[in-house]
């Protein structure tokens, strides 16, 4: 940083080198000088990254093809679990429920678009206040805070539809019934990653030059006018990458449905999101062979938001 | 405005359990919500300790965050440097095989950890809890970055006075690399933490859990003492909240970095 431009230094560096006269032979005495320290620094790492989790993932794969006995032991079965899979009525309602879950979440990259622009304005009183605020329930613990809006969503005694209430509403068993639940644990899906989210758009809002929006005060526009025809045009990359962060976290998303409904919740075959269905599949009935199609499953999805994410990314880059 | 209105409905969970907490169950359950307990009920806080293995689940969520933590600042750290700053055989395809665990979904590895960590008799123990996690492709990636972006000059300087490869990096390039050493503290601190999945799997015992999988699989009883259960919780968040609010800058700036995890 104290040496100024990066983009300079490949052009003073093989002078200086010349000048003293040793040239390359220096540099690959240094790197001979290396010798094997380079390994000693990156096997204990890449040990582990190859034992617990290259290796598994391979592994994984190869047991979405077996079947698994009560008492262990394992027996090739071809296709089957996929086949299975994609004939289990299971699969469809879980990434229904997935689908429905990130949907809703999504409905808060507007939100957090619109207050982080709030949260930009210059002179703003309390501004790292505020930051703090939204940003404590992404870094609470999930399961911890999914006790309280168990509460608030009783459908007894919940403040929710004691709200509710007053407006004529009479509130549902949230956590009880199915797709209300779902809706419900979105709601806490927004609640805990718009604060991330506006982190993010905030990174990107700072990058938006302040002349932009003087010029246009001066042309008579309004703040609404300003906020659609500079701030979402010019901060277009940036949302972009909250929707994939988003859609990447909410087909994850276990720990909240497990948290909100219970592990007893007799509606949970109905409110099952992706990941919890394969969690159910390899560890509560324990057919390992067949969690690991669905695991597969998620990996292509995944897989595939990522792809697009590059894709999109690169095209990105180049306009500019 | 709309930010005050917006940071009010964020806070207004946390508010909640913590009325909750003081409170007795029958206002917690009482049809029309008691804004304030008629009495702070400071022993929901005292029965934590006494009515579930709340020490024991602390003790466990500490010993896995700052052992996960530290692996991974020692072992990122020095792969981290050996990427960025030195040349070796078979560099490329390392870095590659490591790179690539970023884009994987976890339950991609997650029946096959079981298996390794059941197969070494690690299933209700500390180090079965802590083993995966001991090793993370993304801290790698931040640490790599970090060293990526140092002058050259320092480096070359150092090895031309003839210090040893061990000694550049600890002298020279350790010291730079803080700044990012420390988001690589506070995301592997925050997600040991807060984790769910996997020590759901491999523990069976209230009393082996951390506190994040102890919570979650208290619900399931029936006669559940609300109360008691937002003490815990209250309880649970709390390390994590204060070094948030104390570190917050920083917090912010890391994770706004790290993206997912």
């Amino acid at each position: 940083m104290t040496t100024g431009s990066p983009g300079l230094r490949p052009v003073t560096f093989p002078a200086a080198r010349a000048a003293r006269g040793r040239g390359a032979g220096a540099e690959a005495r240094a790197r001979r000088r290396d010798g094997a320290w380079p390994w000693l620094f990156v096997l204990p790492l890449l040990t582990g990254v190859v034992l617990f989790y290259v290796w598994p993932i391979i592994q994984t794969f190869y047991f979405s093809f077996t079947e698994w006995g009560v008492f262990g032991g394992s027996s090739w079965t071809g296709i089957d679990n996929y086949v299975r899979l994609v004939q289990d009525p299971q699969l469809y309602l879980s990434l229904g429920n997935t689908l429905l879950y990130t949907g809703i979440v999504l409905l808060g990259v507007p939100i957090a678009v619109y207050l982080a622009s709030l949260l930009n304005t210059p002179g703003l009183r309390f501004a790292s206040f505020y930051r703090v605020l939204f940003f404590l329930p992404y870094i609470a613990m999930p399961t911890a805070i999914a006790m309280v809006w168990r509460i608030i969503f009783n459908g007894d005694f919940g403040i929710l539809n004691y709200v509710l209430s007053f407006a004529g509403i009479d509130g549902p068993y949230w956590v009880s019934t199915a797709g209300f639940a779902t809706v419900a644990v979105a709601i806490v899906g927004i609640w805990s990653s718009i604060g991330f989210s506006m982190i993010v758009l905030g990174a990107g809002l700072k990058n938006i030059p302040t002349e932009y929006y003087e010029a246009s005060e001066l042309d008579g526009a309004s703040r609404w006018r300003q906020f659609r025809s500079i701030t979402v045009p010019l901060l277009t990359p940036s949302i972009f990458f909250v929707v994939i962060i988003t859609v990447i976290a909410s087909f994850q998303m276990f720990d909240l449905l497990f948290a909100i409904l219970g592990s007893q919740n007799p509606i949970l075959p109905k409110s099952m999101s992706l990941v919890y269905f394969f969690y159910h599949a390899g560890f509560v009935t324990n057919e390992r062979g067949y969690a690991a199609s669905i695991a597969m499953i998620i990996f292509v999805i995944i897989g595939l938001v990522t792809l697009l994410q590059f894709r999109l990314q690169r095209r990105w880059v180049n306009v500019d | 405005m709309v930010l005050g209105v917006g940071g009010f409905l964020m806070a207004f969970p946390f508010l909640w359990q913590m009325i909750m907490s003081l409170s007795t169950n029958a206002e917690v359950q009482s049809v029309v919500p008691h804004f304030w307990p008629a009495e702070l009920q400071w022993d929901n806080y005292v029965e934590v300790f006494e009515r579930l293995p709340f020490l024991s689940q602390l003790r466990t969520s500490v010993l896995i965050t700052i052992i996960r933590t530290g692996a991974q600042i020692v072992l990122c750290t020095l792969a981290g440097y050996a990427f960025a700053r030195m040349r070796f055989r078979g560099r490329g395809i390392a870095l590659a095989v490591i790179l690539s665990i970023l884009m994987v979904p976890s339950q991609a590895y997650l029946i096959s950890q079981y298996q390794i960590v059941q197969n070494l008799g690690w299933l209700n123990t500390l180090i079965g809890i802590v083993a995966p996690g001991l090793f993370s492709a993304f801290g790698t990636f931040l640490m790599r970055t970090a060293f990526l972006n140092m002058p050259a000059e320092l480096e070359e300087a150092a090895r031309l006075d003839g210090a040893s490869p061990v000694r550049t990096f600890w002298s020279v390039m350790l010291p730079l690399a803080r700044p990012s050493i420390s988001v690589l503290a506070i995301t592997s601190a925050l997600w040991s933490w807060n984790e769910l999945l996997w020590p759901l799997l491999v523990t069976t015992y209230q009393e082996q859990m951390p506190l994040s999988a102890g919570l979650a699989t208290l619900v399931g009883n029936k006669s559940t003492d609300y109360p008691v259960v937002m003490a815990a919780s209250m309880l649970a968040m709390a390390p994590i909240l204060i070094l948030f609010i104390v570190l917050q800058r920083r917090v912010v700036d890391g994770l706004a970095f790290s993206g997912l995890k």
